[in-house]
């Protein structure tokens, strides 16, 4: 499980002057942002428009265009569920109904600070499906107990 | 002590992801605990994925393979000997004779497995290099020459030659040049571009290095999916290696010519693959797609000619400057030259990486390689080319692999990526989900794709339920013929084609008494 520091504006800002001299450095200080504190806090927008010389809407722009960018702290744990088409033909509908029906978990339902599952499309393991990553960890042939108890849902 | 056994453990992701860090555990303890001097190599994947985790034992006669191994085998795999290559229920042979991987011909992945991927000197020992040194001695427009007449078309789904490509941002004129490879491979069913990055990612630099020095570009993105952690893992250390060996940076190989190289993550956005939008991206806006003209060889990163190029279209590369045009454009038929990684998954008992010459039929892969269905029911359809690609039957699979062949069937070859489903699917809901996919994924540039992708999903429910089904078939075929028609890019451009492939296969999908509603004391 990972655990992120409360987000600090003097942390971000650092992160920020150190990677502004990239080219095109949107996307690698956002995703450094959220590597560090799990997330992009909405205040850390005004500086790096001023510091990449780009309008407020610009980044406010980049952040809300990508799946991945999150403006709110993450729950604990994030399990991303492959539900593409290779999955789809492997029965991952199947592990999406069973996890809510036997374990009471809703794939994308943000409501929980614990864990989440969220849907993503294909993972490259289109061979070896339904498929998961948790924490950078692929996982292949899963199935709702398994998915659960990376939870750490009560079976 | 007698020298070391070498023993693979594939350190690719779908071998990781069921299991083979825990093997290289074990087999480790078990050998200590034996007290055999064992190197552990953590090599690509062969690409025989429901083999993985597929161990193989180097032995007096050439590597003996073993799989699919779970931790809990290494003890009893030690009883038999099989750090001997002895006999054990898991052994599958020498590998070199297995039958999966005689039947192809592995040049661009002819390394992937077989090397320890993040090794610069097994690179060098098993030709790497070798065709940027060739590259080295020619001029720019003769490289370029070269990959025109190998035939070589981008493998990233669309087919434009390559070699063309290479000369628009040849002969153009400018201050900065950029090379951009499109690792974003977000089709379902493709994992070719991940299976090289991870299994033999020098191969990548090579191929980039080459294009670099064709056109004189002297910095260059691979443009990665972020969905892939154990890629940029390989590809940053590879370049870190590269670089410290002067195969990167300042002076390539001592050449007086320079090529920086660094990785982007995108961040989970489907249409950061189109090539327009992959740029908007790497400058770091919303990555909307652009309109064409302005090509993206002619004014592409921060407006200067660009290639952008797919994984596998700079990986063919270096065997086409090692071996030459002619013995590339010697393989495969008509006008799709040289091999195709196939990428076989979904319903398949034996799925994996399948690199062959353009023009083995789709029967013989998914039948004769495949096994058929992993459930052992009927095969019903056959999605080819990611999810803008058609939904084929199982009357259409002696089509042959070859981008015109397919476009014939009013199908496309894509990235190579083929998904089995068994007679279980419903195709009304494929038919659905190819319009939620684009409605999720556009990059509402443009009000057919936008727009319409949500009225898409609507009218299919109707049709589902039963409402007005003649009236709303007809206004999906318009809307189809629309979003084909009027789409700015391929998203909203192709995602007619699994909807009306569907539609046309499998009309009887579409054409059921509409489910039968709950009592409402079930409710
Ligand atoms: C919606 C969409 C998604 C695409 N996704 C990819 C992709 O993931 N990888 C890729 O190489 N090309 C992708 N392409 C094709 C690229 O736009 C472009 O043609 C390709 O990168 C050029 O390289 P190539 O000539 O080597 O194939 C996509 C195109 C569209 C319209
Ligand atoms: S077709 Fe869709 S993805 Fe392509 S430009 Fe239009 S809105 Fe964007
Ligand atoms: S479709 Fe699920 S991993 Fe590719």
């Amino acid at each position: 499980m990972v655990h992120y520091p409360a987000w600090d504006q003097d942390e971000a800002r650092s992160i920020v002057s150190g990677l502004s001299h990239l080219e095109g450095a949107t996307l690698p200080i956002l995703h450094a942002l959220q590597e560090e504190f799990g997330y992009v806090d909405p205040q850390v927008v005004p500086l790096i428009a001023e510091v990449l010389n780009l309008s407020r809407a610009d980044v406010h722009g980049t952040i809300s265009f990508y799946h991945d960018f999150r403006t709110a702290p993450p729950p604990r744990r994030i399990v991303k569920l492959c539900r593409a088409e290779a999955c789809q033909a492997l029965g991952c509908d199947t592990v999406v109904e069973e996890l809510a029906r036997e374990h009471g978990i809703v794939v994308d339902d943000h409501g929980s600070q614990e864990a989440v599952v969220e849907t993503v499309y294909c993972l490259g393991n289109c061979a070896l499906g339904p498929s998961a990553l948790i924490e950078g960890e692929l996982i292949g042939r899963a199935n709702a107990d398994r998915i659960a108890a990376l939870c750490g849902a009560r079976q | 002590m007698s020298e070391a056994i070498r023993i693979f453990v594939p350190i690719d992701a779908a071998a990781l992801s069921v299991g083979a860090d825990a093997v290289a555990q074990a087999i480790a303890r078990e050998a200590q605990a034996r007290s055999v001097a064992v190197e552990i190599v953590r090599n690509g994947s062969r690409g025989l994925l429901w083999l993985e985790p597929m161990v193989e034992v180097e032995t007096l006669e050439g590597r003996i393979a073993y799989g699919p191994v779970a931790a809990r085998d290494a003890a009893a795999l030690f009883e038999a000997g099989f750090h001997k290559g002895d006999v054990h229920a898991l052994r599958l042979g020498p590998v070199d004779e297995l039958d999966w991987l005689k039947r192809q011909q592995r040049l661009t992945f002819e390394r992937v497995g077989v090397t320890d991927p993040l090794s610069l000197a097994d690179y060098r020992a098993h030709d790497g290099l070798k065709g940027l040194e060739r590259a080295l001695s020619l001029t720019g427009a003769e490289i370029v020459e070269e990959v025109r007449e190998s035939g070589l078309r981008g493998r990233g789904g669309a087919g434009f030659p390559t070699g063309i490509k290479w000369k628009t941002v040849h002969d153009a004129s400018a201050t900065q040049k950029y090379i951009v490879c499109n690792a974003d491979e977000g089709d379902s069913g493709t994992f070719a571009d991940r299976m090289l990055m991870e299994g033999d990612p020098f191969l990548l630099i090579e191929g980039m290095t080459i294009a670099a020095i064709a056109v004189g570009a002297t910095r260059g993105y691979i443009y990665l999916r972020s969905e892939y952690p154990h890629a940029h893992k390989a590809l940053q250390r590879a370049i870190l290696k590269a670089r410290n060996a002067g195969l990167l940076g300042a002076s390539v190989l001592g050449s007086g010519k320079a090529f920086e190289l660094e990785v982007r993550l995108g961040a989970g956005a489907y249409i950061c693959g189109e090539e327009t939008s992959l740029l908007e991206s790497l400058e770091g806006k919303r990555a909307i797609v652009r309109a064409k003209p302005p090509i993206p060889a002619l004014q592409g990163l921060f407006g200067k000619p660009t290639i952008v190029n797919n994984v596998l279209s700079f990986a063919a590369v270096p065997w086409i400057l090692t071996h030459g045009a002619k013995a590339y454009a010697d393989y495969g038929m008509g006008r799709s030259r040289g091999t195709l990684p196939v990428q076989l998954g979904g319903n398949v008992k034996r799925g994996g990486l399948i690199e062959l010459a353009f023009g083995i039929s789709l029967r013989e892969i998914i039948e004769d390689m495949g096994g058929g269905t992993l459930s052992g029911r009927p095969i019903r359809a056959v999605q080819v080319g990611g999810p803008l690609g058609a939904y084929l039957t199982a009357q259409q699979l002696d089509t042959p692999m070859d981008y015109e062949a397919l476009a014939g069937i009013k199908a496309m070859l894509g990235h190579g990526g083929i998904v089995v489903f068994d007679d279980s699917v419903d195709m009304a809901k494929q038919a659905r989900f190819a319009f939620e996919f684009c409605a999720k994924e556009s990059c509402g540039k443009c009000t057919p794709c936008r727009i319409g992708a949500t009225r898409g999903v609507e009218l299919v429910d109707k049709i589902i339920a039963g409402h007005e089904r003649p009236k709303n078939l007809a206004v999906l075929r318009d809307l189809n013929k629309l979003m084909t028609d009027a789409s700015l890019c391929a998203m909203g451009g192709l995602t007619p084609m699994p909807v009306m492939s569907a539609l046309n296969h499998f009309f009887e999908d579409f054409d059921r008494p509409p489910a039968e509603r709950l009592p409402l004391a079930a409710e």
